[in-house]
């Protein structure tokens, strides 16, 4: 009778203490489904703002010792709604009609770019050991214990009822204001609003200012519950929110709300009552740590894998697209980029690998050999998201396989790393199959969410497994390879390898982009509705495409460790650098090898060359010449690579083709020239 | 009186493609004009012009004697130039309601919806019986007339209408045309574009033959029989 007792009461203890987590993931998912329904873009960048305006606040209320209130306003009122003018004017305005792969995409890019600049621009460096607190005066402190069970914190007191304000608001918006209809019709078709004598500029623009005051409210409202000043707490508040937003199909206000809510009393719900169940079923034990942390993600990929209808209610698509033009056939671009210029390219890489072979210093041969290995990964993103037309951001959990394979064969079991790797490769093929397989019903949007939540799985629970990262998060040597008398302890000579490994998978995924299934994934350019009505399946290319993304993926973070010697999973594998790794390559050209080899010298190589000045010291012949102004914030690739993604949207075919077309098309006008010039003269008047 | 609307030497097209080439076209204020062709010589791309849809890469659009060669969309609709698109032109997204509210509002101010709604409603008592409904769920006959209501609420100076019949059952079609006819009656010009010639020339006081991009001849209703016929290979009557 008394056991029975303390059930409820824990019951209901655990119930109100999931609340103030569950508000804030309500917050974030009402706010994320109010910038879907206002502007049909999925916005990874949600968490971005949202830790743009808290970063503000700290900076008027902490450094520039402004009172709360205007600090809020501040950041709030003002600063946030101007951001959201800012994005629709420069970035989304443009984007409104582009496929919705390009715009999560760019949304991607403003999620790592946001973060940094607003850290430069506001010259912010949070006070070693401060946390952020909120808005509310005495928000931690003052507790209020309504049942007698749970006290809440005024901070969460105050989050819960802006919430609930929130969502009865924001749902009165669109029910019932003249504004709120004008925001779903510009969502449906900017062009047919503008027939019915409405500015779409105009809408959309408050549509995103009122998002974007949204995200600034949810930043400082949920900054308490953070210890660190850190945007990634903020991108991974935003994940496990959408989780919850998914619940409600991304459309739901009321839903999302449920889901944050809910989503955080189940959490409480498992951490009070499963440790109790373990000590009666011991086999539950070695679940137990794990699965607490998985909770959301593995709630996220159900919703996305289990709900039927997901797929049919993304956007109806605007009846008057037919006034784009169509997209330009990048395949062209490529191919007539001609053997010449092929070859070209060939004796430039080699000739760079030579210089680094013969004449660089140690830690240069292992920068290159850094950037080898890393465009062998990135090769995984030219398969996956230039030709099958998916977005995967699970790139870094392939990867962090390959590593890991590497750790447990070669160092743990003493294997010889190179079979290491490709039983890696073997492995991660095999997982990115059974992945895409489950998500073979799917379109764009869903598979890079779910892509997504597995890479946060991975990162969460599995890499901690003892049989998968175990005991190399901590420590690891991993030995060089030796074939015959060829001992790669030797720098330069593993560098060799690496080179010749990635021109074998350079090799391959040209191979594979001509054959059978590379062409018929070309053919189908990533649209599932263009595969469907001439009666393709598209899952079985999409499998095989996924397959090798996956293979390619661990075959190059099998490499990276070897050439570094150990696994750092924390610095190279984590799923936001992973975002990072796909948003490098879509800036310098996400269809051809070539690009994916240029953005992995770039990714390498930019913090030496360019942030640090050494290319300054090269030209200028001195290490003592560089200008006084470098090193550069390491942030500004951050910076300049997210904001590369908003070229991307103009002109999916990267910075390397569009070169090659604008050679192409200069070439092209000089021979016009000429033959105006040649007439002219043969008229005898001047040109 | 200046025409409600007049191209001058339009050159038009998609990116990198061409599809008009010097067109010149005006509509009086009141007229009935019928834009005939087959497929693929423009007629669409003429209409996405009129109406601000598409803007052109040479030449002048002026529409009520305003050059409105660079306006926007918004703006041609608030000039007074409705377009009922070619294919679906519904939010589908909406309910029929929200979406006659949509236009109605703008041209009649909050306190005017009630009264637009319930006209809209008298004119088609079946789109009154499906208010809530999704206007993506409703049937191409029933969505096609609530674009027609649409358009119609707002008494355009010039309605633009691209292939109000495409799909639809014959008997659809005569109460469409014979909408159509009571929108003229009201002194709203037309500009009406058409493949099944027969109801546009019955309707219409000119008639403009568009063939690869430019206007192959253009002239009276009563005499453009011959003309259509060679052109499109079809009997005008
Ligand atoms: N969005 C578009 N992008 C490129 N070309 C287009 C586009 N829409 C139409 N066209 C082309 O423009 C020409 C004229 O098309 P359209 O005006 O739709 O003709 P019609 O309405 O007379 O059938 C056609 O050759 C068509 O293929
Ligand atoms: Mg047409």
């Amino acid at each position: 009778m008394i056991l029975a007792v303390s059930v409820v009461t824990d019951f209901f203890q655990a119930v109100l203490q999931g609340v103030p987590p569950g508000t804030v993931y309500a917050l974030v998912a009402i706010g994320f489904v109010l910038t879907y329904k206002t502007s049909g873009v999925f916005n990874f960048a949600f968490g971005a703002q949202a830790f743009a305006s808290m970063v503000l606040f700290h900076k008027a209320a902490d450094e520039w010792g402004w009172g709360t209130v205007p600090a809020a306003i501040l950041s709030v009122l003002i600063f946030a709604p101007l951001l959201g003018f800012l994005l629709e004017w420069a970035v989304f305005r443009h984007l409104r009609t582009a496929p919705p792969l390009s715009t999560l995409v760019v949304s991607l890019g403003l999620t790592v770019a946001i973060p940094s600049l607003v850290t430069i621009l506001l010259d912010f460096s949070p006070k070693s050991g401060s946390s952020p607190h909120g808005v509310v005066p005495d928000g931690r402190t003052v507790r209020y214990d309504p049942f007698g069970v749970y006290p809440f914190s005024r901070d969460e007191l105050v989050a819960t009822i802006v919430a609930i304000v929130a969502v009865l608001g924001l749902a009165a918006l669109f029910r019932f204001t003249p504004v709120g209809l004008m925001m779903k019709a510009v969502v449906e078709s900017p062009r047919m609003t503008e027939l019915n004598g409405i500015s779409a500029d105009r809408v959309s623009a408050g549509a995103w200012a009122l998002s974007s005051f949204f995200a600034g409210l949810a930043g400082v409202l949920i900054a308490p519950r953070f210890t660190t000043f850190s945007a990634n707490e903020y991108f991974n508040i935003m994940v496990i929110a959408i989780a919850a937003a998914a619940v409600g199909k991304l459309v739901s206000l009321p839903w999302a709300f449920g889901g944050g809510l809910g989503l955080g009393v189940v959490i409480a719900l498992v951490s009070t009552f499963l440790p109790r169940w373990t000590d009666e079923f011991a086999w539950l034990k070695p679940v137990q740590e794990n699965v607490l942390p998985s909770i959301p993600f593995v709630v996220l990929f159900g919703v996305i894998v289990f709900v039927p209808g997901l797929r049919k209610a993304i956007g109806s698509s605007d009846p008057l697209a037919g006034v784009d033009p169509p997209r330009q056939n990048v395949a062209s671009v490529i191919t007539s980029a001609g053997w010449m210029f092929l070859a070209l390219k060939a004796v430039l890489l080699l000739g760079a690998v030579a210089v680094v072979y013969t004449q660089a210093d140690r830690t240069w041969t292992l920068l290159v050999t850094q950037a080898v290995a890393m465009g062998i990964i990135f090769l995984s993103i030219t398969i996956i998201t230039g030709l099958a037309g998916q977005i995967s951001l699970c790139q870094g959990a392939f990867a962090a396989i390959g590593a890991f394979a590497v750790y447990q064969l070669g160092e743990v079991r003493g294997m010889s790393v190179l079979v290491a790797v490709v039983i890696g490769g073997a492995i991660a093929a095999a997982v990115a199959a059974a992945l895409s397989l489950t998500l073979r019903q799917l379109t764009g949007i869903w598979v890079a969410i779910a892509t997504l939540a597995f890479a946060f799985f991975f990162d969460a629970v599995l890499v901690k497994q003892s049989w998968i990262g175990g005991d190399s998060l901590a420590r690891s040597r991993i030995p060089r390879p030796v074939i015959g008398t060829i001992d790669f302890q030797d720098d330069s000579n593993f560098l060799l390898l690496a080179v010749i490994v990635l021109a074998v998978c350079a090799l391959g995924v040209y191979l594979f982009s001509r054959g059978t299934t590379g062409r018929k994934l070309r053919a189908l350019g990533g649209s599932e509705i263009a595969a469907r009505s001439v009666g393709i399946s598209p899952s079985r290319a999409r499998v095989a495409a996924f397959a090798l993304s996956g293979f390619l993926a661990a075959v190059g973070g099998g490499m990276l460790v070897i050439g570094q010697g150990s696994v750092n999973y924390g610095t190279s594998f984590v799923p936001f650098l992973a975002l990072f790794w796909l948003i490098v390559v879509v800036t310098f050209g996400v269809r051809q090898p070539s690009g994916a080899i240029v953005a992995a010298a770039f990714f390498i190589l930019f913090e030496s060359v360019f942030l640090k000045g050494e290319i300054f010291g090269w030209i200028l012949r001195g290490e003592d010449n560089i200008p006084s102004f470098f090193p550069l914030a390491p942030d500004w690739r951050y910076i300049l690579f997210g904001l590369g993604t908003i070229q991307y949207a103009r002109h999916p075919e990267g910075v390397l083709a569009m070169s090659a077309a604008k050679r192409r098309a200069r070439s092209e006008r000089r021979a016009a020239d000429k033959v105006v010039v040649d007439s002219a003269a043969e008229l005898g008047t001047p040109a | 009186m200046s025409a409600v609307l007049e191209l001058d030497d339009v050159h038009a097209g998609y990116g990198p493609f061409r599809a008009l080439f010097g067109v010149n076209l005006s509509v009086a204020p009141g007229e009935a004009v019928a834009v005939v062709g087959s497929n693929g010589v423009g007629k669409t791309t003429l209409a996405r012009v009129a109406s601000g849809l598409v803007r052109p890469t040479s030449g002048r659009v002026v529409v009520d004697g305003n050059d409105f060669t660079r306006a926007r969309t918004f703006q041609f609709a608030r000039a007074g130039v409705a377009h009922a698109p070619e294919g679906r032109s519904t939010f589908a997204s909406l309910t029929v309601e929200e979406n006659l509210e949509l236009s109605i509002r703008r041209v009649r101010g909050n306190s005017g919806v009630r009264a637009g709604l319930d006209e809209a409603y008298e004119m088609f008592p079946a789109l009154a019986e499906r208010r809530q409904q999704l206007a993506g769920t409703l049937s191409g006959g029933q969505q096609r007339m609530l674009a027609m209501v649409r358009v119609l609420v707002d008494a355009p100076k010039l309605l633009v209408a691209d292939e109000l019949s495409l799909g639809l059952a014959p008997l659809i079609v005569e109460q469409v045309y014979e909408m159509l006819g009571r929108v003229r009656e009201t002194g709203t010009a037309l500009l009406v574009i058409e493949q099944h010639v027969s109801h546009a020339l019955k309707l219409c006081d000119r008639v403009v033959l568009l063939d690869r991009g430019s206007v192959a001849w253009a002239g009276p209703a009563s005499e453009a029989g011959e003309h259509v016929q060679s052109q499109l290979g079809v009997p005008a009557h």
